[in-house]
């Protein structure tokens, strides 16, 4: 185990190059769904208990296939509504469970990125060669029944290995070249996209994917109220689009279907979208989109800029 | 390190759920539900009658609302028990004001020891379901089959000779089940049940003795859930159901008949402080033009009528 995982260093937030996002906008802002599968009766892993209830366990379990069966229509609806497309971070099983939804966001030119296979398997305890194969495994999924070649990981139930990043990026370059495995949403240190080392020495990126702004933290860890998770993303836009001007900022949402979609929650989330989207400098985009830019703008100024403050006094 | 290889065997990875007791469907592509006189939002209000003994078990976890004291946990014994006497003599007051046809979803313990109550239930005419035993008889495989047959017979058996009533609802405590509950609950003349929070409209769900209804009754709005789980203020909850009946009541326009169900328990929003928020509530959502209140088993009936 190590100290830090070496990931980024440290990048002060003053005096970085500007960023210009495309249009003249501020923040860049996306929004990422989960469209997860939880298996009702998943095996045993050593490190973490899929329910905290023996089998079958009912709550965990009906409340997310909710998600799938009540609420993706009504979230991707209001997304459709906003002009949002969603940057789905998917449990790639369900192209198999539920092939509707995937047609459906298909449909809506949605990217597709990779969570893992089910949500209640877990990086723990895997050898890096099993964790290989499960990540080209739920590459090849998205590849197979979507065409798009996976930009993005958020690891399964955010369970982790040393491996991971760089396993994601190897992959993703195996199978797809520079198009596949660029970036990563499981780091939380910024409001900016960053480099990332890898052993690879590959240009990949951490996105801005707030945890802060995910509604299963809002919902179920902090236990705010609906209208407050409202007023909370709204602020934590008022403040990333002030200093947008000064250089661009990235807003995220992450979303679960069995969270924000529920009808007593709607219209907090709705009055919140309908406030960011009325602003006239906001880059509504996707993962992939913002990586990509990133990356083929701002990349290689980042890294010189990052160097330059590594200096010892 | 490494898994076991079985650990990336996906037995269950095709179309559909991964188990047999219902088809995946999404809401937005069954067919549309009409409601008897043209409502469009159906009120489902259910309130749990419960007895939470203080001998508790704990099998094989702790009730949520149960004890949690060593033993004798008097106050939290006593504050479910204010439900009973207190409590739901409020409720009832308030369902008569606004015009609510509630259902008791009711402990068959505490039918068989408080008559003075299950008389006031039963006089009402309202329907009753069966919420298991008591509070601390909780339906898991620990059990094993026969035995949960045994409990689940006395509990419905003896909640029909109390009540009158054929009794054809049913609320396991906790929501839990075992692997057999349902098939157990079908062959003792269960006909619809609200343990699997995982839709917003009825849905036919299987087991090895016919089907039963599953009936959307979510916990996500209920007071415990709110009020108590996630310590929202009463006033949130109030906004919360009503910006739930506004949502529901406006997606009935394009996409037929919803379901308001609020799962709510004498012994929270049935104290002092507590009560007019349920008035407000009700209030409110009574007023919402297309509204039918009506009891899970009246509104399982009209479903069903038109799944043909």
């Amino acid at each position: 185990m190590k100290e830090d995982p070496g990931y980024f260093d440290y990048w002060p937030y003053e005096n970085r190059p500007k960023i210009e996002w495309p249009n003249g906008a501020k923040v860049a802002f996306w929004v990422a769904p989960n469209i997860e599968f939880y298996e009702l009766n998943p095996p045993a892993n050593p490190q973490r208990n899929p329910w905290p209830t023996p089998a079958p366990s009912l709550p965990g379990y009906t409340v997310r296939d909710w998600g799938n069966r009540v609420g993706h229509i009504r979230q991707m609806e209001l997304l459709e509504k906003y002009g949002i497309r969603g940057s789905i971070s998917l449990s790639t099983a369900l192209c198999d469970h539920h092939p509707e939804i995937i047609e459906l966001c298909k449909e809506r030119n949605w990217e597709f990125f990779s969570h893992g296979i089910y949500n209640t398997r877990y990086t723990y305890g895997m050898s890096e060669d099993q964790e290989r194969s499960m990540i080209r495994d739920s590459m090849e999924t998205i590849y197979k029944h979507t065409g798009q070649k996976c930009a993005g990981y958020l690891a399964p139930a955010l369970s982790h290995s040393d491996n991971t990043l760089d396993l994601f990026a190897e992959v993703g370059t195996e199978l797809f070249g520079d198009e596949g495995g660029i970036y990563t949403c499981d780091l939380f240190h910024d409001d900016q996209p960053t480099p990332i080392h890898l052993r690879s020495k590959k240009r990949f990126v951490s996105i801005p994917y707030s945890l802060e702004m995910n509604d299963t933290i809002a919902y179920v860890v902090n236990k705010i109220e609906p209208r407050r998770y409202g007023q909370q993303i709204k602020e934590n836009f008022d403040r990333l689009y002030a200093e947008g001007a000064e250089s661009g900022t990235i807003m995220c949402i992450p979303t679960h279907n069995y969270q924000v979609s529920y009808p007593h929650r709607m219209k907090a989330f709705e009055e919140a979208l309908d406030y960011i989207t009325g602003h006239d400098d906001v880059w509504v985009t996707t993962g992939r989109e913002i990586a990509e830019f990133f990356l083929d703008n701002y990349y290689d100024a980042s890294v010189a800029d990052i160097s330059s403050k590594q200096r010892t006094a | 390190m490494t898994l076991d290889k079985s650990y990336f065997d996906y037995p269950h990875r095709s179309y559909g759920m991964d188990h047999d007791r219902y088809d995946w469907s999404m809401l937005s592509d069954r067919k549309q539900v009409q409601w008897p006189e043209g409502k469009k939002l159906a009120l489902w209000v259910n309130v749990p009658l419960q007895f939470f003994p203080l001998n508790q078990k704990g099998e094989p976890f702790k009730v949520p609302g149960g004890m949690t004291m060593p033993y004798p946990d008097l106050r939290h014994f006593s504050l479910r028990q204010y439900g009973n006497r207190i409590g739901i003599y409020r409720f009832l007051k308030a369902f008569d004001q606004y015009g609510v046809k509630p259902t008791f979803a009711m402990n068959t313990r505490l039918a068989e020891t408080n008559p003075y109550l299950l008389n006031s239930i039963v006089e009402r005419g309202d329907e009753i379901s069966c919420h298991g035993y008591h509070m601390d008889a909780i339906h898991w495989n620990g059990l094993g089959k026969d035995a949960e047959n045994e409990l689940i017979k006395k509990s419905v058996d003896s909640l029909r000779n109390l009540t009158g009533q054929d009794i054809k609802g049913w609320l396991s405590p906790a929501k839990n089940e075992s692997d057999d509950t349902p098939d157990l609950l079908a062959a003792n003349g269960i006909q619809y049940f609200s343990d699997w929070v995982n839709d917003d409209m009825p849905y036919q769900f299987r087991t090895s003795n016919g089907e039963l209804t599953a009936m959307p009754l979510s916990t996500e709005t209920e007071d415990y859930f709110v009020i108590n789980g996630k310590q929202h203020s009463e006033d949130s909850w109030v906004e919360q159901v009503c910006d739930a009946a506004d949502f529901l009541r406006k997606e009935a326009d394009t996409q037929g008949g919803r379901i308001l169900a609020l799962n709510i328990h004498p012994w929270l929003l049935g104290q002092p402080h507590r009560i007019a928020k349920l008035e407000k509530a009700l209030e409110y959502i009574t007023a919402i033009d297309g509204i039918w209140s009506a009891s899970a088993g009246d509104i399982r009936k009209s479903w069903i009528q038109q799944q043909a």
